[in-house]
């Protein structure tokens, strides 16, 4: 697993890679709305977002992990 | 407590699980407060709909307005920054070029039907299509041909895809933020829809809106709304 991630460092180094951080923002603003659906008090809104967000992040890293390793060999 | 008011309770009903939770029915002939629930870690609060569907139209225009007049201020402030935010930089990303309406079948514009429900920063567009670009041949125009949306394509390189979906997940998070201004938070129901309550509310007598279905929050749970 440890190799796993550390075979993608230049990949993730390489220019291309950074389109990923325009996944940031909107992490940030579906996770804030999503969780402003669910709560009226701001603090259980900030609270549920950090939590979702780190679900989505998680659920994202796990997915360009399958990926990563579907397209090895292509 | 106005009748047109939801006041909910919300407990944690399980500490293993804290991403659940439930309602708590919280009505002017409740129990004493030694029969209250125990509250371990939870979310007590009053929302005043309002008008809903004035809401709802408000939530669409102006994403955060809907909220804004309902007077849940931080929440209609959070949507407006959030999905307007997201709106404008997709649409920067995509230099400017990617919330158009067509319907043309080389150049149909299938994302426009996630983006229109961003509201009115996404209406001139329908009006570009609609009423023969009113703002101008390049504000939220349609491209005139497949090859001129291939060059943009091209010009914009990937910012084009960027831009759309942006655009796109910003008019979806809104839909969610008027359904939010419309019918409360997510597992509110009015009190109305509660056939075993006794309706004791007083006549619709106050300025508020008498005849808003979203009253007094109940419980959706059986154990906990017999």
């Amino acid at each position: 697993m440890w190799l796993a991630v550390l075979s993608m460092i230049p990949l993730v180094a390489a220019g291309d890679v950074n389109r990923f951080w325009y996944a940031l923002p909107l992490i940030v603003s579906v996770s804030l709305v999503y969780s402003a659906t669910r709560h009226e008090d701001m603090k259980h809104i900030l609270v549920h977002a950090l939590r979702f967000g780190a679900w989505v992040v998680g659920f994202m890293a796990v997915v360009f992990v399958l990926l990563y390793f579907v397209s090895r060999n292509l | 407590m106005l009748p047109s008011e939801v006041n909910l309770q919300w407990r944690l009903i399980d500490l293993a699980k804290p991403h659940r939770y439930e309602f708590v029915a919280k009505t002017e002939t409740a129990t004493s407060p030694a029969e209250q629930p125990k509250i371990v870690d939870g979310e007590q609060f009053t929302v005043d709909l309002r008008d809903p569907l004035l809401a709802a139209l408000l939530a669409w225009l102006i994403p955060g307005l809907g909220h804004i007049y309902q007077r849940r201020t931080a929440k209609g402030v959070l949507f407006m920054v959030c999905i307007l935010g997201t709106f404008l930089y997709g649409w920067g990303l995509g230099g400017g070029k990617v919330v158009y309406a067509a319907w043309q079948p080389e150049i149909r514009r299938w994302p426009y039907l996630c983006q229109v429900w961003a509201g009115l920063p996404a209406l001139p567009a329908l009006a570009q299509r609609t009423m023969g670009n009113p703002f101008g041949e390049t504000f939220m125009a349609a491209p005139k041909s497949a090859a001129e949306l291939a060059a943009w394509q091209k010009e914009l390189s990937g910012n084009f895809e960027l831009g759309t979906v942006f655009t796109m997940i910003a008019g979806l998070l809104n839909l969610l933020a008027i359904f939010d201004a419309g019918a409360g938070p997510v597992g509110s129901v009015p009190e109305k829809e509660d056939k075993n309550k006794p309706d004791d509310r007083p006549p619709p007598d106050d300025e508020s809106g008498g005849d808003d279905p979203t009253t007094t929050g109940q419980s959706s749970d059986p154990k906990t709304n017999p």
